[in-house]
């Protein structure tokens, strides 16, 4: 297989403008990856499924990632007809925000549409061009992306079942916080 | 009207997820199978559209098992995960112990001793074995044959669990593996039991195969149901014995030959038409060649320490970057994502659950078919909720 150096002059000959950077693993493992610009993203996905030599057809895993400026997807490609990989691609956010939009790939790889879907779910990564964003583990009333390092549990008060002093004054608490956020405003929907 | 027929009309990139319009006087019925059905395998449910007793609409529900264990993961130090991955497939923690560490090895770059690499492999396949076995006794049991079958299955299962029990402790979450090997040393005694137990599987699967294979009512159910066709599984990611069921040879046991694979000789099944019925012929002869490892392992297994001396298991900080560690669980590729940012936790831990992807096409099977088919189509995947929802 092709060394991600090569990858990467390969994308940069086929898709003229293509800004792709080479991102350097120093684990032991040794999986370094590429990381492109999302205008440019599609384009370069559609190529490596499509380019004899490469046949990146198989995505295995979409994985979101909260950095203290950035929210970050990457995608791990194997190819099933000639067996090799991974070939790892990365794209991220301006920011972790108002500017949290990113292509989407499932329009390449249908392995995406779960996998994106529960990253906007837990991350709050807006994917443009997916066929069906919705939240996929949390319920849709639910408001923020439990998996961000900085999200906040809500402080349930009700595991314990005999209120007392100190318990229903965590629970006033808590009937508090919720009203000031709107977190929660309504329960678990059906929908 | 055929099923491909709907599906070519309909769609307009072959990739695309499929649609179906009503063909009666457009009233539809809509249900919601799960998450109390118990087909389902858990809590799960699927909002099914119904035109007569046709699926048009299939919308899968995930979250009620959901538990954010990606998130406590990041909380705790690397070891504090490992009994906790035994939660994410119950029905295979030992596959699930074994791709967590092999991530994890994968990002500090140790070295795994033989004997831990062959005791990975008997387990493995043991689970992989008992796997396929349930879950077909599973399938047949939501075809109406009530009881029988998945109790020949769960007596090979508990025999096999009894093994996992002398050896680690715990039938079902046996928290047994280790960064660099495992736990505890198989002793003579065990070897013993488990070749005893091996050599008698393979009387199991023949009688298996016999009372079901060419059972005339599993053939009018299963054949032709829930077809996938081999280019929609690879695009979709789907893995394990349902990709291998649509033809395409691709098993990480072969592709990576991750531990000592690589030595062991056996032949990876493939179907020929992707339907349900191929789905659980593949299982049937993955366990006969599981059957095959495990003899080559039990009499290969040498001598020695089952931790690296080296190994670290607590405590350590690896350095910053990341690691992909995939194996060939026995639903489909198991991977973790690890990504260390020089702390003693992982700064992100990710699971690549082949239960969840493998759903991904839930709905495309199962267009066109009678609701009652998709139960059955929904069984052939095999999937646990513990790791769909996670």
């Amino acid at each position: 297989m092709k060394s991600v150096e090569e990858i990467k002059s390969a994308i940069e000959a086929a898709i003229p403008g293509a800004a792709v950077e080479l991102v350097s693993n120093p684990s032991p493992s040794g999986q370094h990856s590429l990381r492109l610009a999302p205008e440019c993203a599609v384009a370069v996905a559609k190529f490596l499924r499509d380019d004899a030599e490469l046949a990146l057809d198989f995505l295995s895993n979409v994985t979101g990632i909260d950095w203290p400026d950035s929210l970050e997807v990457v995608y791990h490609l194997y190819s099933v007809t000639k067996k090799h990989g991974p070939v790892i691609i990365r794209m991220h956010t301006v920011n972790r925000t108002d500017q949290v939009e990113l292509p989407s790939l499932t329009p390449i790889w249908r392995s995406a549409e779960f996998q994106e879907r529960e990253i906007f779910d837990l991350f709050g990564i807006i994917f443009t061009g997916h066929p069906d964003l919705r939240r996929l583990l949390m319920w849709e009333s639910f408001k923020d992306h439990p998996m961000r390092k900085d999200y906040v549990e809500p402080d349930d008060f009700e595991y314990e079942p005999t209120a007392h002093d100190e318990v229903l004054k965590r629970a006033q608490a808590h009937k508090d916080r919720e009203q000031g956020s709107g977190i929660r405003e309504q329960g678990p929907t059906t929908a | 009207m055929s099923l491909t027929e709907i599906k070519n009309e309909k769609l307009e990139g072959w990739n695309r997820p499929a649609r179906m319009e009503s063909g009666g006087d457009g009233e539809l019925l809509e249900v919601a199978m799960g998450p109390h059905h118990p087909s389902t395998h858990g809590v799960f449910r699927m909002d099914v559209a119904l035109d007569g007793e046709r699926v048009v609409r299939l919308k899968p529900v995930f979250g009620y098992l959901h538990r954010n264990h990606e998130k406590i993961a990041e909380g705790q130090s690397y070891l504090a995960s490992m009994p906790y991955t035994d939660r994410l497939d119950y029905i295979c923690p030992i596959t699930n112990n074994w791709a967590y560490a092999l991530a994890v090895e994968k990002l500090t770059g140790q070295e795994v001793p033989e004997r831990a690499e062959y005791l990975r492999v008997i387990l493995g396949e043991l689970t992989r074995f008992q796997n396929h076995a349930s879950s077909i006794g599973f399938l047949i049991q939501e075809m109406g044959a009530s009881g029988t079958p998945l109790m020949y299955a769960f007596r090979e299962r508990e025999k096999i669990l009894d093994l996992f029990e002398e050896l680690t402790g715990a039938r079902m979450m046996v928290n047994y593996m280790r960064f660099g090997g495992c736990r505890v040393d198989a002793s003579p005694q065990w070897l013993d039991h488990a070749r005893k137990v091996v050599a008698a599987l393979a009387g199991f699967v023949d009688e298996f195969e016999r009372f079901l294979a060419t059972n005339e009512i599993l053939m009018a159910r299963t054949q032709g149901v829930g077809v996938l066709r081999p280019e929609l599984a690879v695009n979709a990611g789907v893995t394990g014995p349902m990709l291998r069921a649509s033809g395409v040879n691709y098993d990480i046991r072969k592709v990576d030959g991750y531990g000592i694979y690589s030595r062991f000789n056996f032949r990876v099944p493939l179907g020929d038409h992707g339907d349900v019925y191929d789905r659980f012929m593949i299982r049937i002869l993955e366990m006969r060649e599981s059957i095959g490892i495990l003899q080559q392992a039990l009499k290969d297994i040498p001598a020695g320490p089952v931790m690296s001396p080296t190994a670290k298991i607590r405590g350590f900080r690896p350095k910053p970057g990341e690691a992909y560690g995939r194996i060939e669980a026995p639903k489909g590729e198991l991977g973790f994502y690890l990504i260390s940012d020089g702390g003693s936790n992982p700064y992100r831990y990710r699971i690549r659950p082949p239960s969840l992807i493998n759903l991904t096409i839930l709905e495309d099977m199962c267009l066109g078919h009678d609701i009652a088919d998709v139960v059955l189509i929904f069984g052939s995947v095999d999937i646990v909720l513990g790791e769909v929802d996670r």
